[in-house]
């Protein structure tokens, strides 16, 4: 078994074995769950060590025979796009696990069975490269998180949240097996060869009118997960309503999957298309951006206003991927890996305020900082991150997104950055209310600052914040080769008949001396 | 024509040989055993006898196409395909049975007795080659079930399932009937061979005798599987009848009716069907529809239940509508996954209902799951199953039948049914909402679960096998395709 399979399975044998494990000793089965994570995690940074820096293409491939009748091989492995992905899935696992210790008290077994099966489906998505196998994860993943919204959300309207985000995702998730299952047998018809192979379906080339249809049909289901502008409804329930662990998962991985499909399968599978459709989505990437950060503005909820924020920064990732330029993609990327640290943090942050107060209304509190100071500390990084503050995580990929907008329009970039001055007046604001001023309620008095689990946890998210934000170019330069090869596949079939794109093609050589991005440094 | 028609060749119906003659010991034993004491021996005579059925069908399998009582009936490997996915649902219901007979007073002996005569009928129906032997099959279940929808005692409920059933059902057999006639008035023959092969000449093709009779082949035909507008009997019958009966009648003879829809329309008629695919598509959308929207407003698990049998009925017409090896393979593969898992549904239903049809309100489930957190588990994997949720069998199935249609052009039709799963997908998670995120009303309880031994094992398989045949499916599918080689 490779290296990839065992990152996938480990996490299920350790689900079997706390399902096995005695309900009663809830302390054992946290362990076990812990365990496998850890041990998830400590396994995947072999995947780092093993990444051949420089190549583009798929990297520890395993493919074994599945449903050989239909084509269907179990075929794993990871590029540049996925690899940080999936260390980001293993590494919040963990944190998650550890986030959960206060916060989950009641059926600890099937919240742990069902934090590791997350896991499992969580990695399968990212590292599936046969189209089959890749819905399977993606659908499989439902399932637990459907739990762990409905069974440990908020009393109130978990239900509601946890069923809305189930038959969003299943509406979008649906259209999309019609067109692979399309793309399957126009795949089988025109090269004779029936399978589900995603490497072999890159070669295909398919008539305009055909990729169109299919483009909407993956796009719907990936612009649903992201989510962008008009399907998010589902996003703000589901993050207010879930668990403090949920919501973290669900910011800092699941989001990513649907800007990880359109880098994955969108763009490499209809590359006439992407071009026909940048306008409309790049359009409604600058929709979410200024409208996720307005409404954010006036939320009275921390949670909510943190999961309106993710609507904005997905925005910029969406918009990072359809300027369709190397700056703008890597941007994008980097942006995906942000918004996972700073918005998982910022939801560790509001489940320990909830915590200690069982309330999350911004109005509820101020003046927290005199009370507790470690906690104030960490909470300003995170916000000045979630800001793009430079030095911080945030700047580096919001910046590279700027540039990449500038690059194919101007106007973008103008109201993108609008998007950013917006984020540093919702964020800003929130802080100043909750943390300074003068500790004007008697309950918020007697607050204990962090223990050593939370501290040690936020510790963890802040180190890679700030490393981000210093040093990123070990992740660039493993991210970049793979996303000039999408670039070329998009450009290899759009530049010719196109003149109106050529711009576009020129750009990875020619602006390469250009920019004075991080890129640069080497 | 090669068949052998001057043999009686007794060995082709043997799976029918062994049932009739368990069926005649249980009801020789019911008269000597006391009448407290009878019923789990009884079941497991039924269940031996079933066991005794199995060996005998599946060795028919492979062995090729082999005539009995002058052509009447054939074993084939489309035949054995049925035939054991019959006894599998008959051994799961009575194995579902000896408990729930016992907490409602059934009598025990004519229970048993008539639910392997109604597996008999089953088998029959998929063995015939002659419309007369196959109408004759088709009573033999029906009436076997008529009597069983009703047995539950001191239930109006369930007399009223009987009745309508017995109605209705009559009726359609007249439908049957007529269309039986008129096929040989044209065809000449009641020979399923015969027919497809005058049709084949395509000189007959527009006598509107033949479609007529056609039309009403399929209204007969219709009425079995709850194809809409001819399921209206469903719900409430099913509702009715006593749940084992009921999880059986959802599987069974809807598996029957199927399997002789194929081998009469993509077998005889299959000249005609350019006629038949577009009734049956009209058919398909209408069945998804009607029994998705419908189930979403039930509040008692059965009939819910009911609507989604319906709803399922929809898409296996898919299957049939797109036909060739892929559309038909999925049909059979369908019918074996949703054998499974509808009857493990049904087995937690089992486990809950209380004796005069307590608890049968989805909103009586509440708290189950946290209470029995492996049957509310179990109902989750069935539910999901059910759903077309992956890694589950009921996925596996759905993504068979859609590829199937999609390959055969119909583009259309595959989303509208994406889009009922969607609507499916609700009704299906209200249950899992119910018993793991809801608590009992005020001063309500939790239901007591009655975990039945025989019970367990059901479940234990039905699960075991909703998640091994979504995993790996390949030799299911496999055994699919080798049991359609005759339409081909």
């Amino acid at each position: 078994m490779g290296l990839i399979s065992v990152l996938i399975f480990l996490p299920l044998a350790g689900a079997i074995l706390v399902a096995l494990g005695p309900r009663e000793k809830p302390g054992l089965l946290r362990g076990i769950a812990v365990a496998t994570s850890v041990l998830t995690f400590l396994f995947s940074l072999q995947l780092f060590t093993r990444f051949v820096t420089g190549e583009g293409g798929f990297q520890l491939v395993e493919a074994h025979a599945w449903i050989p009748r239909l084509g269907i091989t179990y075929r794993v492995g990871i590029d540049g796009i996925s690899l940080f992905l999936v260390l980001l899935s293993t590494l919040l696992s963990v944190v998650a696990m550890a986030a959960s210790w206060s916060d989950i008290k009641v059926r600890v077994k099937e919240f742990m069975i069902c934090l590791l099966l997350l896991e499992t489906g969580m990695i399968g998505v990212f590292v599936a490269l046969d189209m089959f196998l890749f819905y399977v994860f993606w659908e499989v993943m439902l399932i637990p998180m459907y739990l762990l919204i409905g069974i440990w959300g908020n009393p109130g309207r978990r239900i509601y949240a946890a069923v809305k985000f189930f038959i969003f995702t299943m509406f979008g998730s649906l259209l999309m097996l019609v067109a692979i299952i399309v793309l399957y047998y126009y795949h089988g018809a025109t090269s004779g060869i029936y399978t589900f192979d995603l490497a072999t379906w890159y070669n295909l080339k398919l008539p305009l009118s055909m990729q169109i249809w299919l483009f909407l049909a993956f796009g719907l289901a990936f612009a649903i997960k992201v989510p962008m502008f008009p399907f998010h409804t589902w996003l703000p329930d589901a993050h207010t309503e879930a668990p403090t662990v949920g919501s973290v998962l669900l910011a800092a991985v699941l989001l990513k999957m649907g800007t990880y499909g359109f880098l994955r399968f969108n763009l490499p599978l209809f590359p006439e298309a992407t071009v026909m459709f940048v306008p409309l989505l790049a359009g409604l990437a600058l929709v979410g951006i200024i409208y996720g950060a307005l409404v954010a503005m006036v939320q009275a909820d921390v949670k909510r206003l943190v999961a309106f924020s993710s609507v904005s920064h997905l925005g910029f990732v969406v918009l990072g991927i359809f300027a369709l330029n190397v700056e703008g993609m890597t941007g994008a990327m980097l942006q995906m890996l942000n918004h996972g640290f700073s918005t998982g943090a910022l939801f560790l942050i509001v489940g320990m305020i909830y915590e200690r107060r069982h309330t999350r209304l911004i109005a509820d509190f101020g003046g927290l900082s005199k009370v507790m100071p470690v906690f104030a500390t960490f909470f300003m990084i995170v916000t000045l991150s979630s800001i793009g503050l430079p030095g911080l995580n945030g700047f580096v990929g919001e910046f590279l997104v700027l540039l990449g907008a500038f690059k194919a329009d101007p106007l973008w970039a103008v109201v993108a950055g609008l998007g950013v001055i917006l984020a540093a007046v919702y964020m800003l604001w929130m802080f100043q209310r909750v943390m300074f001023g003068e500790v004007d309620r008697e309950e918020n008095r007697g607050l204990k600052d962090l223990n050593l689990r939370e501290g040690s946890l936020l510790l963890v998210m802040v180190f890679f914040i700030i490393q981000f934000g210093v040093y990123p170019k070990p992740y660039i330069d493993r991210i970049e080769p793979t996303l000039k090869l999408v670039l070329k596949r998009v450009e290899a079939r759009t530049t010719a008949p196109r003149p109106a794109a050529a711009p576009i093609a020129e750009k990875p050589a020619a602006q390469a001396a250009l920019h004075t991005s991080p890129t640069q440094a080497r | 024509m090669g068949i052998e028609t001057s043999t009686v060749m007794v060995s082709i119906i043997g799976p029918e040989v062994v049932l009739v003659v368990a069926a005649l010991g249980i009801m020789m034993t019911d008269l000597f055993v006391k009448k407290d004491a009878e019923q789990p021996f009884l079941m497991w005579i039924g269940v031996v006898g079933i066991l005794g059925a199995l060996a005998v069908s599946t060795s028919a399998w492979g062995r090729g196409v082999a005539y009995g009582f002058y052509g009447m009936v054939v074993a084939d490997n489309f035949a054995a395909f049925f035939t054991t996915l019959f006894l599998i649902a008959a051994g799961l219901t009575l194995l579902l049975s000896s408990g729930y007979v016992r907490l409602q007073g059934i009598a025990g002996g004519e229970y048993y007795t008539l639910t392997l005569f109604a597996t008999t009928g089953m088998a029959l129906m998929v063995q015939s080659t002659d419309l007369i032997m196959l109408f004759l099959g088709l009573e033999v279940l029906s009436v076997s079930f008529y009597v069983l929808a009703g047995m539950a005692p001191d239930s109006t409920r369930s007399a009223e399932s009987a009745l309508k059933y017995f109605v209705l059902g009559a009726f359609s057999t007249g439908f049957l009937l007529y269309g039986i006639a008129l096929l040989y008035y044209v065809c000449g023959s009641t020979r399923l061979a015969d027919i497809g092969n005058v049709l084949a000449r395509k000189q007959l093709l527009q006598e509107p005798m033949l479609l007529a009779g056609m039309g009403l082949l399929l209204t007969g035909f219709g009425f079995k599987i709850a194809m809409a507008p001819f399921h209206m009997w469903a719900p409430d019958v099913y509702e009715g009848a006593p749940t084992p009966i009921t999880a059986f009648m959802s599987v069974g003879v809807k598996a029957a009716a199927f399997a002789a829809l194929l081998r009469v329309f993509a077998g005889s008629l299959a000249a005609l069907d350019v006629q038949w695919k577009e009734i049956l598509w009209i058919g398909s959308v209408l069945t998804m529809t009607i029994g998705n929207v419908a189930a979403l407003r039930q509040e008692n698990i059965k009939r819910m239940l009911a609507y989604s049998s319906i709803a399922h009925a929809g898409y296996i017409l898919i299957g049939v509508v797109a036909g060739g090896a892929a559309g038909t393979g999925a049909v059979l593969y369908y019918l074996l996954v949703y054998t499974l898992m509808n009857i493990g549904a049904f087995a937690v239903v089992i486990a809950i209902e209380q004796k005069g049809e307590k608890n049968l309100a989805i909103s009586d489930y509440a708290g189950i799951g946290t209470r029995h957190t492996a049957l509310g588990a179990a109902m989750a994997v069935f539910m999901f199953s059910l759903a077309g949720i992956p890694p589950f069998s009921g996925f596996m199935g759905k993504f068979y039948i859609f590829s199937a249609a999609i390959k055969a052009g119909y583009i259309g039709l595959t989303i509208l049914a994406v889009l009922n799963s969607l609507v499916s997908v609700y009704y299906y998670l209200r249950v899992t909402v119910m018993m793991f995120m809801k608590e009992p009303a005020a001063g309500a309880e939790v239901p007591a679960v009655c975990f039945h031994p025989a019970v367990v094992a059901v479940l234990l398989a039905a699960i075991f096998f909703t998640v091994q045949m979504g995993l790996f499916p390949s030799s299911y599918l496999q055994f699919a395709q080798e049991s359609i080689k005759l339409f081909l």
